[in-house]
């Protein structure tokens, strides 16, 4: 479903239980249970996830993506972080070894896609501009990008979800895994303030270590800070640009996507 | 950042949770529960409702949202806590296998509508 090993348990499961007190509701077979009856007022109870339309498409997105033997990561972060880039770098050391695939999804403009396609991986850029300029990639919106790729000639399918660090982490796109790019001209603030994502991200990489020397960006603070949000993540320190650390990130990579393909 | 999606969401379940015998009736409150965890602002979530609800049977009705705090349990020790910062290790023992109980959600519990019988 939902949530993985460290993801946090459904709470409710939908409560189709039928306990009908009102004398209304002999004829009843929807999911509906009287709960009050006030003065002039009725109290329904629904017990239903908002987002339960999302949740149930992502899983069946997950289910047909396993058919197919494709392994989902969704890489967010907020923008500017070298999403973009890092992918570049990572497609460039994976390909052809792993048939790769982009959807890359931005409020407006392709300029992302074709940067991507430059690896020769098939790239579907989603403008939420169509879905209301959405802050974040939804499980139905995927499902129509996913319509125009071949996956059966795919084994890893990149989701580069819209730049925002809040949004995103609240929407299943039936993905195996999540990380989150974290650039350290951000602050080492940021993991604390946004909880949530790091809480549900099973990587973190850290970018533009490059950087550092004329930043002020404290990074055991960030490690420590990490690590109390979300004890045991892999942290891979990174620069996209001058490739260091690449390459223990893109071990833990190719070892998750064989995993599942081995599975 | 989201909230308007959220609002129809609401709108939805709560259209389709109104019993049959009672279409037509005014839905006058809707009862929310937001956990802490969960990236919702209220006040917007308000707003957009207000705008989504324009000619439903839901016009006019109060979205009453219930903050519910963050709650994690140990697997170790079987400690259970109220998380108030963004630490998500273990208070007693310092292990970080644990389970949030409570804090994600974004669920509709109920829905109240006007019976004039």
């Amino acid at each position: 479903m939902w949530f993985f090993a460290n993801r946090i348990p459904k709470r409710y499961h939908r409560d189709h239980s039928h306990h009908h007190h009102g004398s209304h509701d002999h004829h009843h077979h929807h999911d509906h249970n009287v709960e009050t009856r006030k003065s002039g007022t009725r109290e329904i109870k629904v017990v239903r996830r908002v987002l339960d339309a999302n949740d149930i498409m992502a899983d069946r997105m997950r289910s047909h993506f396993a058919a197919h033997k494709v392994f989902v990561l969704n890489m967010m972060s907020s923008p500017g972080s070298g999403k973009t880039t890092t992918l570049q770098k990572t497609l460039a050391r994976i390909m052809p070894d792993l048939r790769c695939a982009v959807i890359v999804g931005d409020i407006c403009t392709t300029n992302d896609a074709d940067r991507l396609a430059e690896s020769g991986a098939p790239v579907i850029q989603i403008n939420t501009d169509e879905f209301g300029g959405d802050c974040h990639l939804a499980a139905h919106v995927v499902e129509k990008a996913v319509a125009d790729l071949d996956l059966d000639a795919i084994d890893l399918l990149i989701v580069e979800n819209i730049g925002n660090l809040v949004c995103p982490a609240e929407f299943d796109i039936g993905e195996d895994k999540r990380v989150v790019v974290l650039s350290v001209t951000e602050g080492e603030d940021k993991p604390a303030k946004y909880p949530l994502m790091f809480r549900e991200c099973d990587a973190t990489l850290l970018n533009k270590i490059d950087l550092l020397p004329y930043l002020d960006f404290d990074m055991e603070l960030a490690r420590k800070t990490i690590g109390q949000i979300h004890p045991g993540m892999p942290v891979f320190d990174i620069s996209s640009k001058t490739e260091e650390g690449l390459d223990e990130w893109i071990g833990w990579l190719v070892e998750q996507v064989k995993g599942k393909l081995a599975g | 950042m989201h909230e308007m999606g959220i609002a129809m969401e609401i709108v939805d379940i709560a259209k389709a949770s109104i019993p049959q015998e009672m279409q037509g009736a005014k839905v006058q409150r809707v009862n929310l529960q937001v956990g802490k965890l969960s990236a919702i602002v209220a006040e917007s979530l308000r707003f957009c409702f207000d705008l989504v609800t324009k000619d439903t049977p839901l016009e006019g009705a109060e979205l009453a949202i219930e903050e519910l705090p963050v709650v994690a349990r140990c697997k170790d020790c079987h400690t259970q806590w109220t998380v108030t910062e963004a630490v998500f290790t273990c208070k007693n023992c310092q292990s970080g296998n644990i389970d949030i109980l409570s804090g994600r959600e974004l669920d509709i519990t109920s829905i109240e509508i006007e019976d004039e019988d």
